[in-house]
């Protein structure tokens, strides 16, 4: 007897740029704690439906529910504008591909980090700037850059920083978009092992978009393989990746050199 | 303990995989048939049989890992109030194979799946932690298996990508031990173990046997099987009257 | 008044009265009553050519244009000062074009237009401020995107304000900004007092007259109705604070003013005086005195050929636009 309820649920999600179907009918749960993996290869469509799905981008079809923490299970996309902006900032997190598009680069690392306090109503500038403190800490920045500006800091810098901007208010869910991608391999290596610890120890819950089947391995409890803008096959990452079933999946599985 | 003993904790029923490679032209490799099973508390049942009659294939199946074509996996599940329900791993949602994995099925894999750059003492108190257990306690019955499982000290905190074959696989062990599982599935735990590490594993099992926990194992030492096992399941003969 | 029907200037042929036609006069007061309703609240208006560029009070003047009546007595100000270019500039303007009484006296005026400061002398009901405004936005340097900053204000989304205060504090030690400091008005909307001194902004609170804002480049006018609430960001462990002097002012003694730093030689001599010239040259007229009195008139109607620096100009911040055409 399962008692849970899900975290978020998306059914029947169609996004069409006009005549071109870039997902179509993708449909799943998420529940407290669950890592998703969204896999496929460029044109797969799986930044689509990510951005539908973290309410950055109305679908053309389907409807994508989140369980707020005051009214339960409710449409996104159902909600004012300024309603979805607070949850972005508040119990959401989104960490983009380009660290530049998900930070204020003229503001200072404690600055960035600070920032959603402030937004909802952090109004004692000590309290806030400790706050920037220990999650600089646990990306594993150094103290002594709280001040400078991320437009002088390495891509892999940027990466934490962007982390921890969006883990100061306690999301309980989180969107990645290829947080790996374009970092050199030493540097994707250590990022990977620290949302690997962030994710355990806060029990987040995240989608995490990838083409790259080791950091789904990694990361994921859960895998959905995208193709053409369909789901082709889901499961358990280990049995996606171990036991593939469509045609495409194997085909991905075996184009990797060591999964 | 003796009633306890005889509860059933795995019921297969009816269990078919059959591979498509699609890669290699659809190419359909039957594993096996309805198969049918069922595994006791307190009992080790060793699977047998020559290779490609599914040995692994089954256990895995078992673990939700492989996914059969048809037929049921049920598992007896309990939750923190100690309330037991039947799950069916071959059909379950993700979300309630996971929560099985993390309180009642334990898996020991041939080889260890090497996460980069983590301690082996990590490694080995990670499924404690997935379970709410305090850092320090899981930390110290992690020491305590790898200890018993003859890895220096001095190899605690090493990350296991340098350790030889014998070793990772010990590593391994210890993690599949550190939860005290209901159920336990062993996948050639002694192959590349030296016999006084043998022994141990064998120790461990006969430890969970007592303890009350269902095991599945593909043992390929005789003498080891002989010892741990109540009885095989011959998958050879499976196929046979299949 | 009808609305078609011009009035001519009797000194200036083909003039309407205040230079603006009647449309355009209705078109601005809609828009003022608008602003009025929404404390703080940026209203665009269809701003019209004037004839000085755009950084010299045009979008005031369109203010002032709109309300000044035949019974009004104007008072215009730069920097606190009646006798600055800008200001003789603007009163002569509005000399001609409404041929209306002007004074240099904040009490006998009914509608004061000031370039960056707030008068000494408080004002009273039915009395109205009208501010020229560089630039409107307070969010403008910290948010590129027009389109992001209209939903910051609609949403009341105003954290990034805070940030660029919790910058000042990380790198200075203190909010280091001095003017232009940013309030929040009627507990709703953000708003840029225009580059009036931070220690005016207490000014602005509970204010007894009405305050208005025209901005002629960027086209906007706000408004503070009297008596709202008017309060200046900070944190609760870095309390807003005013500027401060050692000194009181040089020609009249004045302690609670505020004072300009005036450069006297080339050692370096300097004195502090009022800013506001009006209220100095009263209280001297009721026989205060500062501590150089004779010779600090003296040497003060020497210096003055250059418009007075600010006391505590702001670091690294972007010049009020007044230069720029």
């Amino acid at each position: 007897m399962d008692t849970t309820s899900p975290l978020l649920r998306v059914r029947n999600l169609t996004h069409a740029f006009g005549p071109v179907l870039a997902c179509a009918d993708v449909s799943f749960e998420l529940y407290p704690g669950e890592v998703l993996g969204v896999v496929g290869e460029s044109g797969s469509g799986k930044t689509t439906l990510l951005n539908c799905i973290s309410a950055r981008l109305a679908p053309t079809n389907g409807i994508v529910e989140y369980d707020l923490r005051t009214k339960g299970l409710t449409d996104i996309y159902a909600l004012s504008e300024p309603e979805r902006r607070l949850l972005l900032r508040t119990d959401w997190g989104v960490v983009t591909q380009n660290p530049r598009d998900g930070l204020r680069m003229d503001v200072s690392a404690g600055g960035n980090v600070g920032e959603r306090l402030m937004a909802v109503g952090a109004r004692h500038y000590a309290t806030i700037r400790g706050e920037a403190e220990d999650w600089l800490q646990k990306v594993e920045l150094d103290l002594g850059r709280i001040d400078d500006k991320p437009k002088h800091f390495s891509g892999g810098m940027q990466q934490r920083l962007q982390i921890a901007r969006n883990l100061v208010t306690k999301p309980r869910l989180v969107f990645m978009d290829e947080p790996t991608g374009g970092l050199d391999v030493s540097v994707q290596a250590r990022l990977l092992d620290l949302l690997r610890g962030l994710v355990r120890e806060l029990r987040l819950s995240a989608i995490i978009v990838t083409h790259d089947l080791a950091v789904a391995r990694l990361l994921a409890d859960r895998l959905i393989v995208m193709k053409d803008g369909k789901v082709v096959e889901t499961g358990l990452t280990d049995q996606v990746l171990d036991d593939p079933h469509h045609a495409y999946t194997q085909l991905l599985v075996s184009s990797v050199l060591q999964v | 303990m003796t009633d306890q003993k005889k509860d059933p904790m795995i019921r297969v029923e009816n269990l078919s995989k059959t591979f498509v490679l699609h890669v290699q032209g659809s190419a359909r490799l039957p594993v096996f048939t309805n198969l049918s099973l069922e595994v006791a508390a307190g009992e080790c049942v060793a699977l047998y049989g020559p290779s490609g009659t599914g040995k692994s294939t089954l256990l895995r199946s078992l673990y939700a890992n492989y996914k059969p074509g048809s037929g049921h996996v049920w598992v007896r599940h309990g939750n923190d109030a100690g309330e037991h329900e039947w799950v069916d791993m071959a059909g379950a949602a993700p979300h309630r194979v996971l929560e099985v994995r993390r309180r009642t099925v334990g898996y020991v894999s041939q080889f260890l799946r090497v996460i980069p750059r983590v301690p082996s003492r990590d490694i080995v108190a990670e499924p404690l932690h997935a379970l709410g257990v305090d850092p320090e306690t899981a930390r110290a019955k992690a020491e305590g298996l790898l200890a018993r499982l003859n890895i220096p000290e001095a190899m605690w905190h090493l990350a296991p990508a340098t350790f030889s074959g014998g070793e990772q696989q010990r590593v391994n062990i210890a993690r599949g031990f550190a939860v005290d599982y209901p159920i336990l599935l062993l996948d050639e735990p002694t192959a590349s173990l030296d016999a006084g590490n043998r022994a141990v594993v064998v120790a461990l099992i006969a430890e969970a046997k007592a303890r009350g926990a269902a095991v599945v194992g593909i043992f390929h030492d005789d003498e080891v099987r002989e010892e741990i096992a109540d009885r095989v399941f011959d998958l050879s003969r499976e196929r046979a009257a299949a | 008044m009808s609305a078609t029907r011009t009035q001519e200037v009797d000194g200036e042929a083909g003039y309407n009265f205040a230079y603006l036609d009647e449309q355009t006069k209705r078109m601005i007061r809609r828009c003022i009553l608008k602003a009025v309703a929404v404390p703080g609240y940026q209203v665009p208006f269809g701003g019209r050519e004037m004839p000085l560029p755009y950084g010299w009070g045009t979008g005031g003047m369109q203010v002032t244009a709109s309300i000044i009546g035949k019974d009004d007595t104007l008072k215009v100000i730069d920097q606190g000062a009646d006798d600055t270019t800008n200001a003789v500039n603007i009163r002569r303007f509005f000399a001609r074009v409404a041929e209306v009484p002007t004074t240099e006296a904040t009490a006998e005026a009914s509608i004061v237009q000031t370039r960056h400061r707030v008068p000494e002398d408080p004002m009273t009901e039915g009395q109205i401020i009208v501010y020229q405004v560089p630039q409107p936005e307070p969010l403008r340097y910290l948010e590129p995107r027009e389109t992001e900053c209209r939903k910051m204000h609609a949403y009341k989304e105003y954290g990034l304000m805070q940030v660029s205060l919790y910058e000042d504090i990380a790198r200075f030690g203190e909010i280091v900004t001095s003017y232009s400091y940013p309030v929040m008005v009627n507990d709703r909307y953000l708003m840029s007092p225009t580059p009036i001194p931070k220690f005016d902004n207490p000014k602005m609170d509970d204010f007894p007259a009405l305050q208005l804002f025209g901005a002629g480049r960027e086209k906007r006018i706000y408004a503070i109705p009297p008596y709202t609430k008017v309060k200046s960001l900070d944190f609760d462990d870095h309390p807003f604070a005013i500027q401060q002097w050692e000194e009181d002012c040089a020609l009249c003694g004045a302690e609670e003013t505020f004072l300009d730093e005036v450069i006297l030689d080339d050692q370096g001599g300097k004195m502090y005086v009022c800013s506001d010239s009006h209220y100095c040259t009263k209280r001297r007229a009721e026989g205060h005195t500062g501590t150089l009195s004779e010779s600090a008139a003296k040497a003060y109607a020497a210096a003055v050929g250059a418009a007075p620096e600010p006391a505590n100009p702001g670091p690294a911040k972007p010049e009020p636009a007044k230069e720029e055409a």
